[in-house]
Formats: structure tokens, C-alpha cells, sequence
């Protein structure tokens, strides 16, 4: 159990490219914090600077009290669960689970007694003497959890372990990780592309755009506070329309704004609203429907109930209070 | 419709003709004139020819030549094996770390697979040529005196390392492709597992490697046993004092220079049954066991 906590850290690479700057992070014990960001953010190298997996360009990674910069990823007492896995193919399950307690010079019964632990708590037990290409991709996954767990880590890192699942197997999987690092309490920093993943799992977000973090907040705070357009365009789904303040300019306060935010869900059907939105494409969810369609020659998106009445074109309100505000240059949230 | 048929039974036949033709004549032809030569003896002049069995065998079982032939083979194939196999690893592992000029590195250490087994003797005839040779000289000046014509142990030295050296960028060619196919990640994980590089070599990536060890391995051997013919030829004609005649240079000495017809045929047919057991062992156990 330890706290993490990133001052300024930044990696350029030996070609000179930077793929990290300025990252400031403090991540208290016990703490669920996912790095979401698309492709190429840097979120990954992040994770692996922390894991030691990457040397450290700039600032300091500290774990607990120490600062682990120059600090052997064996000795930074963390554990790791990669996409791929990463279990050894040639060792059976029980000895995938041992080989970091083995290294380490664990007694034998405390290596048994820990690996038959992980294995109830992960339901993995009827596995043990079987090999990895033996096992589905769900058990594989557990398998790598249960790597990580044995050796009762200061810190869990994750760089996306659902990623290789199908969509059913990830729902469900990302419920037992969730469950587990209640239970464990465990700091563990959580790697992911997918928003609902993050939006599920982290206490708090870290949003990451080229390198840079966009926002930190709790999964709440984020969705109703995007603190730039990158923010709001990337977590929740249908994504947040927005709107060029010319396209809308009789809305209140807009005057200042080069951009506005509003939720699709936060749009209702009303006879009197300020916004008149022709109707293009229609999605239909089951529970809801995806009105597409454009006003003032900008997209939008509507999410109705199933029965709402549709037409040609739809004269549309806002919630109160649900409009975001975005300055021109930056796109930075205006409050 | 029968005719067109007729005709795409015929097609295949001919295109495989060519192969066929050749496989017969060099190989299967060869192969059966062996076999039925082992059972034959002939006298000196070639005139008369009798069946005599398997004494031709028997003979050769009876021969302290033949089987220090035999053992001399095993030492060579074993040293050269290890050695290319060892040195091709060495450098594997060496280009594997590279991130950049790899490629570069991976042309250069593969140029000595081209050279004609004759012509690398040679090469490494004259660098350790007693007189003339470069290394004698180097050696002289740590106090070893190199003679590879009186020495046994040189000799054995000598073709050893010609031998070697020729197989080292084939090995190494196919380390480095097993080593790349190894996941970085793995390697990873037994770093986080507290393995130290040492440890993440032997754990991890030897293990991993067994696939593509144990097809060099077989590869080698046949190698060292069939192959060397031209180094040996070049350098040590198998002596000094038969230190270094390996089964296949005995069988063309006894037969072409000795005219042992039938010695010579008994002992080809017993090196056809080694490669036949060493590709049996290749084909059974490749996929199967040593895959993990």
C-alpha cells in the first residue's frame, strides 16, 4: 500500500520526440485512478515510466516515500498487467503465479499458501496445472490478475487488460476488477482507450491528450465539467455536440464563447425551444433513439425515448444550467 | 470431357517430371546402387563380383579404423555444434539488443554462409598454416607451438573451427528470427517478477527458444556429418593418423582412393540410416515436444 505521486514528469525520446510533458499527478493509497486518452496520448508510456519499464526523461515518480527514478522495476514493488498478458507460455498457471514470489526467495509454503489464495479469490483453482495456451481469454485474464495479486504490491498497474476480450467478457471482467481493488485496496493506476471503461472503474480520471493532461476529476466531475472541448468530445456516449457560438447566437451568455457544449441527453423536444434542428439520420437503441441532424449548418445529435414523435425537423430545448461554455483559440471551459 | 481429363492426368506428371527425373538419377539411383553394392565384393580389377552378405558389415564392425572413424565423427559433430550453435546465439543475443543497424550487422555476420566449404578450409588452412599462417605465429608468442599436421588435437582444432565458423551465420540466422519472435512483454513481466537479465535469459527466452535450438541442433548435426566433406578435404585429408577422418571422408577415401567398392558402399548405407533416424527425430519431436 503506497501513494504515487508524479511531479513534472516528462518523457522525450532519444529521436528528440516528446511524448510526455509536464505531468502532475498525486494519487493517494487506495486510490482507482485510470489515464484515458486516445491512441497515442502518451498514457501508456506514462504507466511505463512508472512501472520502470521506461526511463525517466524529466521530474520525479515517487512510490511511497521513495523516488523511484533510478530504481530497478523489480524493486519498485509494483505489479503489472499487461494487454497481451505476458503469461510465460512454458510454465503452468500455478508457476506463472509463483515465479515473482520464487524470485524474490519467498519460503515454499508462503508461495503456496499465497498462490492457493489468488486462486479462490480469482477462481482460477481447477487451472492451476494447466498451461496458458490451455485457457480461454477470460481465464488468461484472471490468470494475469492473479499474478499481480500474489505478490501483494504497493501498486497495481494496468495498461488495458480488456482490450483483447470481447465486448460481453470486458463488462463482466471489468466488475471483478472493480470488486477486487475494493476488496484489496490496492493503489493501482489503470490504463484504457475505452471511456466507459474508465468512466466505471477510476475514483478519479486523468484525461490525456497529446502528452499533456487535460483534466483530472472524479468520473462525475469530468462529465459535467469537461474542462476543454477534447474533454467533453471524449468521455460520454453519444458524444457531447458541439457547436460553433455563431450557429446558436441567441443563446444566453454565448456572446464570449467561440464554442458551445450541450449533452445530446440534456436536449428535450419542446414547441417553444431556441434551437430548430433538421432532422437527417435516426438510430434507434432499444430504450432511445439517436436523433441526428444539423442546425445552423453545424451537427447535432438528440437522444429521445423511444416513443418520442419524430418529424422532418424538431424544434429543440436545453436543460438549465446544461450548456457548456468553450473559449475559441483553446477551447477552454468558460464557467 | 474424357479427353480434357486424360489431359490434366498427363499435366501433372509432367510438370513433375523434371524433379522426379532428378531425384531418381542422383539420389534414389545412387541410394539403391549402394545398397546393393554393400552386399557385393569385388576384386581388385573389377572382374569378378560375388554375393557375400553382410560381410561387408561385419567387417566394418570388426575394423578399429572404422570405429574410431565413428567416434572421431561423434567428437566433431558435437564440437562443431556446440560451438557454431554457441557462438550464433552469442552474436544473436548481441544484435537482438540493437534497436538500430541490425539489419546491417544481420547481412554482414551471414556473408560467411555463402563461401564453399572447400574455399573456408582453405581460408583457415592458411591463417593457421604452420609456416605461412598468421595464428601459429600469435600462438608462438604465448609459447604454444601449432603444427595441425603432427598434432591431433590441432588438426581436430583446425577443422573443427573451419566447420564452425562456416554454420555460426545459418544458426545465427534463425536465433535472431526466434529471438524477435520472443514477446518484449514477457521479457517485461519477469522484470517486474524481480528476474535479473541473466535469469530473464535463461527463464524466459531459452525456453522459448527450444523450438528453434532443437531444429539447429539437427540441422547441425547432419551438418558436421555430411557436410564438412570439403573443409576436411581441403585442410587435413583426415589425418594426421586418422585423428580427423569422419565417417563420410572415409567413405570416399576407401572407396575412390582405396577402391573398396564394397566397404565403401556398406558405410554409406550406414550414414543413409543415421540421416534417416536424425530426420525421423526432427519430424517427430519438433512439433510436438519441444513446443511449448
Amino acid at each position: 500500500m503506497a501513494s504515487i505521486t508524479l511531479d513534472k514528469v516528462g518523457k522525450i525520446y532519444a529521436g528528440g520526440t516528446r511524448a510526455v510533458g509536464d505531468v502532475n499527478i498525486d494519487i493517494a493509497d487506495g486510490e482507482f485512478i485510470v489515464l484515458v486518452g486516445p491512441s497515442g496520448c502518451g498514457k501508456s508510456t506514462l504507466l511505463r515510466m512508472v512501472a520502470g519499464l521506461e526511463s525517466i526523461s524529466e521530474g520525479t515518480v515517487r512510490i511511497g516515500d521513495r523516488v523511484v527514478n533510478d530504481i530497478e522495476p523489480a524493486d519498485r514493488d509494483i505489479a503489472m498487467v499487461f494487454q497481451n498478458y505476458a503469461l510465460y507460455p512454458h510454465m503452468s498457471v500455478r508457476q506463472n503465479l509463483a515465479y515473482g514470489l520464487k524470485n524474490r526467495g519467498t519460503p515454499k509454503p508462503e508461495i503456496e499458501r499465497r498462490v492457493a489464495e489468488a486462486a479462490e479469490i480469482l477462481q482460477i483453482g481447477p487451472f492451476l496445472d494447466r498451461k496458458p495456451r490451455a485457457l480461454s481469454g477470460g481465464q488468461r485474464q484472471r490468470v494475469a490478475m492473479g499474478r499481480a495479486i500474489v505478490r501483494e504490491p504497493a501498486a497495481f498497474l494496468f495498461d488495458e487488460p480488456l482490450s483483447n476480450l470481447d465486448a460481453k467478457l470486458r463488462v463482466t471482467m471489468r466488475l471483478e476488477i472493480k470488486e477486487l481493488q475494493r476488496r484489496l485496496r490496492t493503489t493501482s493506476i489503470y490504463v484504457t482507450h475505452d471511456q466507459l471503461e474508465a468512466m466505471t472503474l477510476a475514483d478519479r480520471l486523468v484525461v490525456l491528450n497529446a502528452g499533456r493532461i487535460e483534466q483530472i476529476g472524479t468520473p462525475l466531475e469530468v462529465y459535467r465539467k469537461p474542462a476543454s472541448t477534447f474533454v467533453a468530445s471524449f468521455i460520454g456516449s453519444p458524444a457531447m455536440n458541439l457547436i460553433s457560438s455563431t450557429a446558436l447566437p441567441h443563446l444566453p451568455g454565448v456572446a464570449h464563447a467561440g464554442t458551445i457544449g450541450i449533452r445530446p441527453e440534456d436536449l428535450t423536444v419542446s414547441a417553444t425551444g431556441p434551437i430548430l434542428m433538421d432532422v437527417l439520420a435516426v438510430e434507434e437503441l432499444g430504450a432511445q433513439r439517436l436523433v441526428h441532424g444539423q442546425t445552423g449548418g453545424e451537427r447535432l445529435t438528440v437522444t429521445l425515448s423511444s416513443n418520442a414523435e419524430l418529424s422532418d425537423s424538431l424544434r429543440l430545448d436545453y436543460r438549465p444550467g446544461s450548456l457548456h461554455l468553450f473559449t475559441a483559440g483553446e477551447g477552454r471551459r468558460i464557467d | 470431357m474424357k479427353r480434357t481429363l486424360f489431359r490434366n492426368q498427363l499435366l501433372p506428371w509432367l510438370l513433375l517430371a523434371p524433379q522426379l527425373a532428378i531425384t531418381f538419377i542422383f539420389f534414389l539411383w545412387p541410394a539403391a546402387q549402394a545398397v546393393r553394392q554393400s552386399f557385393l565384393r569385388q576384386d581388385a580389377f573389377g572382374i569378378n563380383t560375388t554375393f557375400v552378405g553382410l560381410s561387408n558389415f561385419q567387417a566394418l564392425w570388426n575394423s578399429p579404423e572404422y570405429l574410431n572413424s565413428l567416434q572421431v565423427t561423434a567428437v566433431f559433430a558435437v564440437l562443431v555444434t556446440v560451438l557454431s550453435m554457441g557462438f550464433a546465439l552469442l552474436l544473436a543475443v548481441a544484435v537482438d539488443r540493437m534497436i538500430r543497424s541490425t539489419s546491417v550487422y544481420t547481412t554482414l555476420l551471414v556473408w560467411p554462409y555463402a563461401v564453399a566449404p572447400a574455399v573456408a578450409g582453405i581460408l583457415w588452412w592458411f591463417i593457421f598454416n604452420p609456416t605461412i599462417g598468421v595464428m601459429p605465429y600469435f600462438l608462438d608468442a604465448i609459447g604454444y607451438d601449432w603444427n595441425h599436421i603432427s598434432s591431433k588435437t590441432d588438426a581436430m582444432t583446425l577443422v573443427v573451427i573451419a566447420s564452425a565458423w562456416k554454420q555460426i551465420s545459418y544458426n545465427f540466422l534463425f536465433f535472431v528470427a526466434g529471438l524477435q519472435s520472443v514477446p518484449a512483454s514477457l521479457r517485461e513481466a519477469a522484470a517486474i517478477d524481480g528476474a535479473g537479465p541473466v535469469r530473464r535469459f535463461f527463464d524466459i527466452t531459452v525456453p522459448l527458444l527450444s523450438p528453434t535450438t532443437f531444429f539447429l541442433l539437427v540441422v547441425n548435426i547432419v551438418y558436421a556429418m555430411f557436410d564438412t566433406f570439403g573443409v576436411i578435404d581441403a585442410t587435413t585429408e583426415g589425418g594426421p593418423a586418422q585423428a580427423t577422418n569422419i565417417l563420410v571422408y572415409k567413405v570416399y577415401f576407401d572407396g575412390f582412393v582405396g577402391q573398396n567398392m564394397g566397404s565403401s558402399a556398406a558405410q554409406s548405407v550406414i550414414l543413409m540410416l543415421i540421416v534417416i533416424a536424425l530426420t525421423v527425430v526432427q519430424f517427430r519431436y519438433v512439433e510436438k515436444k519441444v513446443a511449448y
